[in-house]
């Protein structure tokens, strides 16, 4: 039984890095039918983003758990966030925006190549700034007092302190995400140009500022990420985008492309599929599982599992 | 003149779908474009709101060249159309279908005065504002299209084709909408295959061929001219 909730919650706080992640992949596919695939080291980058706001605070140790909590986890997000954000919007400008009218596979080339550009931005140039970890090798991420190896005890069941940072920033994320979408001015007009661009001109809506917009969005989201996974596994690479921008891609497809509520609904029942199938079966095998599904759902339910709400009777 | 239009060519890739037209639309009337289908109305109209470019000519609104800017800046100086097939935001409720066409305003007390204006004159969605528009039927979704248009508080109205597919009774209701605008002070431009509505209430009327404009005169003149009954009217 106490396996079973382990597993549960396991795979809870890797499906909810997904979740993060896989929303910005279907953000931008909603609005502009581009499965960008620089969006995983838009998440790497948000790591090392919060990481480099550490190292500048003096890279602090042996935090008091106020300061820990209330000042510096606080800054580091915030700080992931603004790299993550700053990149998504340059690379839209720099490698996406000139290639509006072009075939759909030149964006999507153009997303291949900004992927591999940023991974090896910090690879080698990451070291090179004075007083900074040489990144070519995973970087341990900082100890957060309160947060990196604390954990309570549920009843028998040893709760990770880290686990619980991961659901409470899927938790407000998604709770931003709502009002966000359905509350505000740019969010009506996000969900107006994915349903039809040409109207949503007519309407008088500015179609690049809501591009760069869900842009931005996705990369947010993808930064907290990132810091997640860093306090959760403890180490951070340039590499780290790779996988996780594939599984919650395959978390994206799962929940229906295009669809928000879909992602981090794939995102949670990828992770939890992955963390049994690792319980089950051989651990070495466990990212087999996440592409067997993404091979499955292309086959037999391309929309997804929530797959694309529409109404029409006229 | 509101709106003067000089010698506009449009093209899609290498082919002309609009060869060089001239017209006006003055302050407070009804202008209609005539012309069957692939004759190039919805393409003067999509390059009139500023989505397609002009491969040449002008574009004048209020004695200001409108023809290089994006086609939010044109909304936001006063132009506002409801396109062909009226192209709601099907799975968006009614409310939030018109909220979307005051997209560019951000006075609230006008918004809400206006959005009390289009439920007065449209009960039906005044009714069942908050059902998706899919699922209302034609022309109660052309009434919608309209009355979201006007959210914008346009000084030119443009409509593409408002009676497609709608039966007889419902396009008289439309006309008739159509004018009482008109006779609240609204400039409007009238696309149409349906010659006899259209230029019952036009002050006046352009025919446009294969991307030319080959008649122009008032819809009265027009509804009488032999050219025009032969072709659109149905008389031998």
């Amino acid at each position: 039984m106490d396996v079973i909730i382990e597993q549960c919650l396991n795979g809870l706080s890797l499906g909810s890095l997904y979740a993060l992640i896989a929303v910005g992949y279907t953000v931008v596919y909603g609005i502009v039918q581009l499965i960008n695939f620089a969006h995983g080291e838009i998440f790497m980058v948000g790591a090392f983003g919060s990481l480099t706001i550490w190292l500048l605070a003096g890279s602090p140790t042996d935090m008091s758990i106020g300061f820990a909590l209330g000042v510096m986890l606080p800054l580091m997000v915030i700080g992931g966030i603004i790299f993550s954000v700053l990149t998504a919007m340059l690379t839209e400008k720099i490698a996406y925006k000139p290639l509006r009218s072009a075939p759909r596979l030149a964006p999507f080339i153009s997303a291949i190549g900004i992927s591999v550009f940023l991974q090896e931005l910090v690879r080698l140039f990451y070291g090179q700034i004075p007083g900074f970890p040489d990144a070519r090798n995973k970087i341990k991420y900082p100890t957060i007092t309160g947060i990196s190896g604390a954990s309570v005890d549920i009843g028998g069941v040893q709760l990770k302190m880290t686990t619980v940072f991961i659901l409470c920033a899927l938790a407000i994320c998604t709770l931003f995400l709502w009002f966000y979408i359905n509350r505000t001015k740019v969010g009506r007009a996000m969900v107006a140009t994915s349903q039809d661009q040409m109207t949503a001109r007519l309407m008088g809506i500015d179609v690049d500022h809501v591009i760069l917009s869900a842009f931005a969005v996705g990369a947010g989201l993808a930064a907290v990420a990132g810091i997640a996974q860093g306090l959760y596994i403890g180490d951070i690479g340039y590499k780290m985008g790779f996988m996780a921008g594939m599984k919650a891609f395959t978390a994206a497809v799962l929940g229906g492309i295009g669809n928000i509520n879909g992602a981090v609904v794939g995102g949670l029942v990828l992770g939890v599929v992955e963390a049994f199938a690792s319980q089950l079966g051989d651990t070495a095998w466990k990212d087999v599982w996440a592409f067997v599904i993404l091979i499955l759902v292309l086959v037999f339910r391309p929309q997804g599992i929530m797959g694309a709400k529409v109404v029409d009777r006229a | 003149m509101m709106l003067e239009v000089k010698n506009m060519v449009v093209s899609y890739g290498r082919i002309q779908a609009v060869k060089g037209i001239d017209f006006d639309v003055p302050a407070k009337s009804i202008v209609t474009l005539l012309g069957i289908n692939g004759a190039g109305k919805s393409t003067t109209l999509r390059a009139l709101s500023g989505l397609l470019p002009l491969t040449s000519g002008e574009i004048w609104f209020e004695g200001e060249r409108i023809d290089a800017l994006p086609a939010h800046k044109i909304v936001e100086r006063g132009i506002a159309q409801s396109p062909e097939g009226r192209r709601l935001f099907k799975n968006m409720s009614v409310q939030d279908n018109l909220m979307l066409g005051a997209f560019s305003r951000s006075d609230a007390d006008g918004i809400k005065k206006d959005l009390d204006r289009v439920y007065d004159m449209f009960e039906v969605l005044a009714s069942r504002r908050n059902e998706p528009a899919g699922l209302f039927s034609g022309g109660e979704q052309q009434m919608l299209a309209i009355g979201r248009a006007m959210m914008s508080r346009p000084k030119l109205l443009m409509l593409d084709e408002p009676s497609m597919g709608l039966s007889p009774i419902m396009t008289q209701l439309i006309m008739k909408t159509i004018k009482e605008l008109r006779s609240e002070g609204m400039t409007i431009l009238l696309v149409e295959q349906n010659a006899q509505a259209a230029l019952s209430l036009a002050d006046k009327g352009y025919v446009l061929e294969v991307g030319n404009i080959t008649l122009s005169d008032t819809g009265k003149a027009l509804l009488k001219d032999d050219r025009v009954r032969r072709a659109y009217l149905g008389a031998d």
